[in-house]
């Protein structure tokens, strides 16, 4: 399958209350495998998904949250952040997940995945992917 | 135009399945092609023949198992999400021990890759639900 398309998947919800944001993650991980250009996005209550220090012991499920860790193994490194959505909650770059990749063209140096933009460089974002799957 | 259609949530609860079988229509009776319509998280119980709605409101599932045979469209239901949910075919009955199965005629069982393929082939994905 040569095809390459620009995959945008888009997380909206919170992390636990409802499985979007598992389901989503799984079709994430599944997708790695396709060599797709592929690109994160969280807003609204989404960028609770990679808020760190998640615990889960008091609802019985199970912690998804090192899971985004691992996405840079998973060649997903274009992790786009809508800052009002986080502006809204209280919370800035400091309380999510330090998510990184592996530059191999560069030592493997290790590079942020995550980028916080503006709504109007979401939209644009948005505007430019070929496939957008919303959760 | 070719599409390929995603639903997320279940039939009755939420329009997202409706809405999706009138937009597959239409596209259908414009002359345009499916590619193939998937089934993930809720969206995967408008797969299960057990559904039985009273007689004077639509079959939802019977519904999409008509298209399907009309057109030769294909139905697919996430695996994964089919299995925490209960939608059985008769191959995930043997595999995992069931005794019995539910997947309605013109739907299928099979992975997320399904999905990502859906994505690569169409010209446009076009997703249903909340």
């Amino acid at each position: 399958m040569a095809q390459i398309k620009k995959f945008l998947y888009v997380n909206r919800k919170a992390p636990y209350g409802t499985i979007y944001a598992w389901e989503s993650l799984e079709v994430v991980l599944i997708g790695a495998a396709f060599d797709q250009d592929v690109m994160l996005a969280f807003v609204d209550d989404g960028v609770y998904q990679i808020v760190k220090g998640a615990d889960t012991k008091g609802i019985e499920m199970k912690n998804f949250s090192p899971t985004y860790s691992a996405l840079g193994d998973y060649d997903v490194k274009k992790i786009y952040v809508e800052k009002e959505s986080l502006e809204k909650r209280g919370l800035t770059v400091d309380d999510l997940l330090d998510l990184k990749w592996e530059d191999e063209d560069d030592d493997w140096a290790e590079r942020d995945s995550i980028h916080i933009v503006s709504s109007a460089e979401m939209a644009a974002i948005m505007d430019d992917a070929e496939v957008v799957l919303s959760f | 135009m070719k599409f390929s259609i995603q639903i997320n949530e279940g039939p009755y609860q939420h329009q997202a399945s409706d809405t999706a079988y009138q937009f597959t229509k239409a596209a259908l009776d414009n002359g345009h092609e499916i590619f193939r319509v998937f089934f993930y998280h809720d969206g995967v119980n408008n797969g299960t023949r057990l559904t039985t709605p009273p007689q004077d409101d639509r079959n939802i599932v019977t519904r999409w198992s008509d298209l399907a045979a009309e057109h030769e469209l294909d139905l697919v239901l996430c695996v994964a999400a089919a299995q925490r949910r209960g939608i059985v075919d008769e191959g995930e009955m043997e595999r995992n021990g069931k005794d019995a199965n539910n997947i309605a005629p013109g739907f299928r069982i099979s992975g997320l890759g399904q999905l990502i393929e859906a994505g690569i082939q169409a010209d446009r994905l076009v997703v249903f639900g909340d």
